[in-house]
């Protein structure tokens, strides 16, 4: 038997079995709490640095397969399941996620008592962990002082961001796809649509993005304090306006940074794939997939041009948010799903429209 | 959006009797919808027919009608109360009809009446096959090939075109009824007719079979504001081909990767939207294990039993919250009550796996086609809820109660592999078990899933299981390998077989080695967020969540799931005794298993486990709460069962002792106390072997009652005649025992007495009498009780008031008990004494007002019935005359001879209640689905003891205009009383027979009686079979048919001519 053990920085040690890669890791431990989607959140760059816990007690139950990656190289630190399924069924399986943490060398531990990891957390909010490597002795002591004295880094967005610019063709309108970890979802709703894509790397410049010329600009989800890149609040301030834009999670967070507005950490985020959004312009909510950890702070937006447009039900936190002059709204949840509810994903019918309006009016303008 | 104001007062439609298909949810949907509409101010005015429910409680709706639920009834209400609206989406497939027939008949618009929930026309477009195939196609929702017919010959048509097998699914029926798969020409022809003549609209869909898919459900709601949820997704272990209802099923769903699971959700709402629905929903699809291709099976447009269960599984009370939708309230506006502090829109997140395993009732009716089909058969279900598949599933077989403690059957050695491989090909009530015999043979995985398509995934885990066995028997007392094995559900006693240990001892093993479990609380969040809710489950973890509060605290043991002799009555009893306890001061804690009933409605006890009632389970939290003590009397035969467990383990038992429940249940006790008491009963002993049954049956002289001891609900019990018969009944019906002595007394006949009383130790409390329709011989569960008794002289009266308390005092009853009693040749015996709650506490104390589980558990507590305010003695007679009617499901249950005996055979009851038996009666036997003409004709053919009894009943129906036809034998005997009846042939005559007569309607009425024995081939089975197939009431007791007789008597005038003048007179 491989044992290896969770360890907290609050003190708490988790004992259980090694899946995956040998080898140990640091990172913060939060929890998600949808049931289905594993494979899609593993594999979104958006936990990078994370050590993510899933609640549902039964992970890998139909394996691993070819279509369900949001990234090709998963970001995350590791994974802490209550029981992985030794051997998946389902039509499209062709694997077990020991098999794939093992190829991708990261890290996972089964058999601990999962909700009393994740009571932790919610009591505690995130807090910082070491995933030992397989078998390791440690002194625990000297662990908990290691995971209190350190800093994770804070350049996610820089490691899981594209590093060059590419495109992913269509016939359609062109968009520009700013890349701050972008979960593959939002391109496949994109291309959907037959939109013309061009992804670029987080700290592309103003002049560089507009020399795409593009119909509408996506800003893509992504990992972390949306304060840790500048540059990007930088560039999108000097976007608004110019052209149409759309931002998701991470991108709604520098939307709202880059419109004056402020952001806050949240004690342990809101991840999972049930969590209820109103729409405030049409006071109907939707179920919606959601994973972050900052929030758009509502009191700072009154000095800013923008109106709050939805709201999360439960904790009346900032869900989305759209500019009173330019075309520009984000939303803080995912509407590419994947994984979780597919309510919401009339927003990127939204953004063409948008940018088609735009295109109208700037053609009535010129004419 | 804010409640409506313009309607006050709603009519709630309950879902009356419990029948296969239509059980005790209905009675946790309604009571929670009841209450949720009051909570909103409405004035609610409920009908049901069903006594035994919390829901016809008084104080559950402002106005209480039990009532029976047809036109003529609820229409009366309707212009008596003059509602504003009607919510009918809560009583089952029941109220749905009732809405639809009242609404036909223009009662509706007349009074002005409004539908809540789900409008009528998406009720017809769900349920009407063939509306509901073009709205499929509407939304490019795919559906299988199919075709709606009327006849046979259309059916015939389909299979030419699309070839077997194929579904048959009659339109508007409940529990699939009359439906089935058919494989050929014959199953076709049976089917189909039979589906033809359940449907209230002749109609049948015929659907190509995709057996073999994955069925998949969503529980789905919807509100005005057209936001739609899923509550909850769950996967048959079955897959397509059985009822769902007769399925073991999962929640969530466990093989669906995310892209399916959500692709099946966006169809799921797609539809709830499409409908209209404001309220809940059900969607069951089938899923290609092959691709994404999927079909659309059915859509409820109501609460259903799948709702009930997703409650349970997810804590969200669908019920509830429908009720609010059903005023007007918001999915988004609403707080969901288990956290106290989220909004009830929002889809629950579970951190466990729950499963779900029916229960049927093949264990009383052995001569029952078990095979699982499209047509539920299950009575009730156990759920179970862990951390993984396998404990979630271990749990659920020892909460089943069929001596069931592993995937383990007995005698499985004697199986051959062929038998196996056949068991687990074709679906039965066992399969589960027989597929864990062909892994312990070795079987592989991949031949299971060829013979029965169930899901790789699920085999992996009982071959998880079963393998876990040989690790256990090859590492004795291994500490490591006893937490694995606690880990994955193994019981005790399952580990003790396999250790050469008994169940005790493994269980101080696992305490000296600190393998316990924790609770963990379903909170519908997995934790996100703090919740306040106390309702847990048992699994073996880190942490325990359930902390014990300093308040002094009472255990409640409930009644497992809902079988035949175990019904509704006592989860009736066991949530009365919840409250009294509440009352009385403690904190009431409650067990249970059943994920149907109100007692698992967290929001009934103070703390709600939702764990097997096993020994084990129990201990474990007793261990953890430890109460004040348990009270075992109301949740039947399953808590009393484990009280002398219970209390070798030091636990008190708190009300009757453990030594006064043996007084009363041991034989050779109970005579000699009734002998102190100087009470009689009829000659009698006990057996523990074939040859001393035989040597006491001769020597009281036949016919004799034998019965096992420690049954509920008559299993096993037979009236035998002859030396052979006893032998037979030995050899196979039961497996007697020194620990299990078989019970043999004379078979008195004489008019049969149900009484039930409340002792506090000192005081005796007798809220009534009630007297038994049929006489002695049919169960009582089976009987048409009256009360108040109506033929009784008031010295039978006297000395059953004096018996009663004498036995109450002298068996030392604390709490509840139900005697039975027959009165034979002018002399009361004793029959039985139950030393706990009965099937008629609720019936008793909603007539007579005395709260008898409420009494009684104060009473337990210390409070006497005096200081309770109540009478001791027999208690005032109530005005009116009240009738209880059983009702049964043989429609669902093919080859269930439906003739009445000592064994019980209803599954449920109604209450009739007005100023005269006839009346009484007439509302019972409507409520319980018998159709009363005024005129027509009766078939009877009885046997030759009962012919002089039956000429006099054929008689009477003369005199009212019936026709009479008769079987050559009986047609004689009646021809000899001067009464002529038209002669029908026996079954294999040339001519037309019984049968042909049956199957063309041209009887309103059979009265059949049974020569002796049971040997279902004989004709008088196929008549009784055959009428329950063409829904014709086919009576077996004379003393119904006189009923009935009564009743039909008191419906129409004689038409006699004017009797002769004796004086000549001259014209």
């Amino acid at each position: 038997m491989t044992t290896r053990k969770l360890i907290l920085e609050t003190g708490e040690v988790f004992e259980g079995q090694a899946f995956g890669s040998d080898k140990g890791s640091d990172g913060e431990v939060v929890f998600t709490t949808g049931m289905t989607g594993y494979q899609e959140t593993l594999s979104d760059p958006s936990f990078c640095g994370q050590i993510v816990t899933m609640t549902y007690p039964l992970i890998g139950n139909y394996g691993i397969n070819r279509d369900d990656f949001e990234t090709i190289s998963p970001a995350i630190k590791g994974f802490v399941v209550h029981e992985l399924a030794k051997t998946p069924s389902n039509f499209r399986n062709e694997g077990t996620v020991d098999d794939y943490f093992k190829m991708k060398d990261i890290p996972g531990i089964e058999g601990i008592d999962t909700r009393k990891l994740t009571r932790l957390i919610r009591n505690e909010g995130s807090v910082k962990g070491y995933l030992t490597a397989t078998n390791e002795e440690v002194n625990v002591e000297e662990v908990i002082e290691r995971l209190k004295s350190t800093t994770f880094p804070i350049n996610q967005v820089e490691q899981v961001s594209t590093k060059s610019a590419y495109p992913s063709p269509g016939r359609g309108q062109r968009v520009v796809l700013m890349d701050f970890g972008m979960k593959h979802g939002i391109l496949r709703e994109l291309n959907n649509r037959d939109c013309d894509v061009v992804v670029v790397p987080y700290n592309t410049t103003v002049e560089e993005i507009l020399a795409y010329k593009p119909d509408g600009i996506m800003l893509s989800n992504g990992p972390g304090d949306p304060l840790d890149v500048p540059e990007a609040i930088e560039t999108v301030k000097n976007l608004i306006g110019k052209v149409p834009l759309f931002g998701i999670c991470l991108g709604h967070q520098l939307f709202a940074l880059a419109s004056g507005a402020q952001t806050f950490k949240l004690k342990f985020g809101h991840r999972g794939a049930n969590h209820p959004v109103k729409d405030l312009r049409t006071d109907r909510t939707e179920l919606t997939s959601q994973n972050h950890g900052y929030a758009v702070d509502m009191d700072s937006l009154a000095a800013t041009d923008l109106e709050v447009t939805h709201v999360a039900l439960n904790d009346g936190t900032c869900e989305g948010l759209r500019h009173k002059t330019a075309p520009a709204f984000t939303v803080q949840y995912h509407p590419e799903a994947s994984p979780g509810p597919e309510d919401p994903n009339h927003l990127f019918d939204e953004f063409i429209e948008l940018m088609k309006n735009n295109t109208r009016e700037e053609q009535q303008q010129h004419a | 959006m804010p409640k409506r104001q313009d309607i006050k007062s709603i009519l709630v439609i309950g879902s009356g009797p419990i029948i296969i298909g239509q059980a005790a949810e209905f009675d946790y949907a309604g009571t929670q919808a009841c209450l949720s509409l009051k909570e909103e101010g409405y004035r609610v005015i409920l009908i049901n027919s069903n006594p035994a429910t919390i829901m016809t409680d008084t104080q559950i709706a402002d106005k209480v009608y039990i009532e029976p639920i047809s036109l003529e009834f609820v229409s009366r209400i309707i212009r008596k109360e003059r509602p504003d609206a009607i919510l009918p989406t809560l009583g089952g497939q029941t109220g749905l009809n009732m809405a639809i027939e009242l609404h036909n008949s223009g009662i509706l618009d007349e009074m002005n009446v409004e539908i809540l929930g789900t409008k009528l026309d998406a009720i017809n477009q769900a349920e009407d096959r063939d509306l509901f195939r073009n709205l499929m196609y509407e939304l490019d929702v795919p559906t299988p090939e199919s075709e709606i017919v009327h006849t046979v010959e259309e059916a015939e048509a389909f299979v030419k075109k699309i070839g077997y097998p194929i579904i048959v699914r009659p339109a508007f029926t409940l529990g699939g009824t009359g439906g089935g798969i058919c494989e050929n020409d014959q199953e076709l022809h049976e089917i189909v007719t039979s589906g033809l003549k359940y449907s209230p609209v002749t109609q049948c869909l015929v659907e190509k079979s995709i057996a073999g898919y994955k069925e998949i459900e969503y529980e789905v709601m919807r509100d005005s504001k057209d936001n739609a949820i899923v509550v909850c997704n769950m996967e048959n272990v079955d897959p397509v081909g059985i009822h769902t209802g007769d399925s073991i099923v999962v929640a969530p769903s466990q093989t669906l990767s995310d892209r399916e699971y959500h692709m099946l959700r966006n169809v799921s709402l797609k539809i709830i939207r499409a409908l209209g629905i404001e309220g809940g929903c059900n969607v069951q699809l089938a899923l290609d294990p092959n691709s994404f291709n999927y079909y659309i099976i059915e859509v409820n447009p109501r609460v259903s039993r799948s709702s009930a269960l997703a409650s349970k599984a997810t804590g969200y009370p669908i019920a509830k919250l429908a009720a609010k939708i059903a005023v007007g309230l918001t999915l988004d506006e609403m707080i969901n009550p288990v956290t106290g502090k989220t909004y009830a829109c929002f889809e629950p997140a579970l951190d466990y796996i729950v499963a779900k395993i029916p229960r049927w009732p093949f264990d009383k009716f052995e001569g029952a086609k078990r095979n699982l089909g499209t047509q539920m058969k299950a009575t009730g279900e156990v759920m179970a809820i862990g951390r993984n598949f396998e404990e979630a599933m271990l749990k659920a077989v020892r909460s089943l109660e069929t001596g069931h403690k592993h995937i383990e059957m007995k005698h499985a050695e004697d199986l051959t592999d062929e038998w196996i491989k056949k068991r687990v090909t074709k679906a039965g009530d066992e399969r589960l078990f027989f597929l864990g015999e062909a892994l312990r043979r070795g079987v592989t995985i991949e031949e299971i899933h060829e013979w029965s398509k169930i899901d790789l995934f699920f085999l992996n885990k009982f071959k998880n299981i079963i393998d876990y066995e040989t690790t256990l028997k090859e590492n004795v007392r291994d500490v490591a390998v006893l937490r694995y094995a606690k880990k994955i559900g193994f019981a005790d006693e399952t580990i003790g077989k396999l250790w050469g240990m008994n169940e005790s001892d493994v269980y101080d093993f696992r305490k000296e080695n600190g393998i316990i479990p924790v609770y963990k609380m379903v909170d519908t969040c997995a934790a996100e967020f703090e919740s306040e809710t106390p309702y847990f489950y048992g699994t073996y973890g880190d942490e325990n969540e359930s902390i014990k509060t300093d308040r002094e605290s009472v255990i409640v043991l409930g009644s497992g799931p809902i079988r035949i002799g175990q019904g509704v009555e006592f989860d009736y009893a066991t949530v009365h005794s919840v409250w009294a306890i509440q009352e009385a001061g403690y904190e009431a804690i409650i067990v249970n298993s059943n994920p149907e009933t109100v007692s698992t409605d967290f929001s009934i006890s103070d703390k709600l486990y939702f764990e097997p009632l096993t020994i084990e389970d129990v201990m474990h939290i007793i261990d953890l709460e430890q109460p004040k003590g348990v009270v075992v009397q109301f949740g039947g035969q399953t808590a009393i069962n484990l009280a002398d467990q219970l209390e070798a383990r030091g636990v008190k038992i708190l009300g009757t002792s453990l030594d006064s429940i043996d007084l009363a249940e041991s034989r050779d006790r109970f005579e000699a106390a009734l002998h102190e008491l100087d009470i009689p009963q009829p000659l009698g002993k006990t057996a523990t072997n074939t040859e001393d049954a035989v040597k006491i049956a001769e020597s009281i002289g036949y016919p004799v009652l034998v019965r096992p001891s420690y049954v509920l609900g008559g299993r096993a019990m037979q009236i035998v005649y002859s030396t052979e018969e006893i032998k037979h009944y030995m050899a196979t019906a039961v497996e007697a025992s020194p620990e299990k002595p078989v019970l043999i007394d004379r078979y008195l006949t004489g008019k049969e007495i149900e009484v039930d009383a409340i002792c506090d130790g000192t005081n005796v409390c007798i809220p009534g009498i009630m007297e038994h329709i049929e006489r002695a011989g049919v169960h009582s569960g089976d009987s048409i009780a009256v009360y108040p008794p109506q033929n009784l002289s008031q010295k039978h009266i006297d000395t059953l008031v004096d018996y009663t308390t004498r036995l109450a005092l002298g068996l030392g009853i604390k709490g509840l008990m139900n005697i039975q009693y027959v009165i034979s040749n002018d002399e009361v015996y004793v029959i039985e004494v139950n030393p706990r709650a009965s099937r008629t506490v609720p019936f008793l104390s909603k007539i007579t007002n005395i709260p008898m589980a409420n009494v009684a558990t104060k009473a337990i507590l210390g409070t006497s019935i005096i200081d309770q305010g109540f009478p001791t003695g027999l208690a005032p007679i109530q005005e009116g005359v009240y009738v209880k009617v059983p009702v049964f499901s043989f429609a669902k249950l093919r080859r269930v001879d439906t003739t009445l005996g000592p064994e019980m055979k209803s599954t449920g009851e109604v209450m009739g209640k007005d100023c005269t038996l006839e009346k009484a009666l007439y509302k019972g036997f409507v409520a319980a689905g018998t159709k009363i003409e005024d005129h027509g004709s009766v078939l009877m053919t009885v046997s030759d003891k009962d012919k002089a009894e039956a000429t006099e009943l054929a008689k009477r129906f003369v005199e009212i205009g019936y026709s009479i036809l008769a079987t050559p034998g009986t047609a004689k005997a009646l021809e000899a009383a001067g009464i002529s009846s038209t002669v029908v042939d026996k079954i294999g005559s040339n001519g037309p027979t019984l049968l042909d007569v049956i199957q063309n309607g041209d009887a309103q009425l059979i009265i059949n009686t049974l020569t002796k024995g049971q040997q279902p081939a004989r004709d008088g089975f196929r008549i009784r079979r055959e009428a329950v197939e063409n829904g014709i009431a086919c009576l077996t007791s004379l003393d119904t048919a006189d009923a009935i007789l009564k009743v039909i008597e008191s419906m129409t005038f004689t038409a006699m001519p004017m009797p002769k003048a004796k004086v000549e007179v001259n014209m």
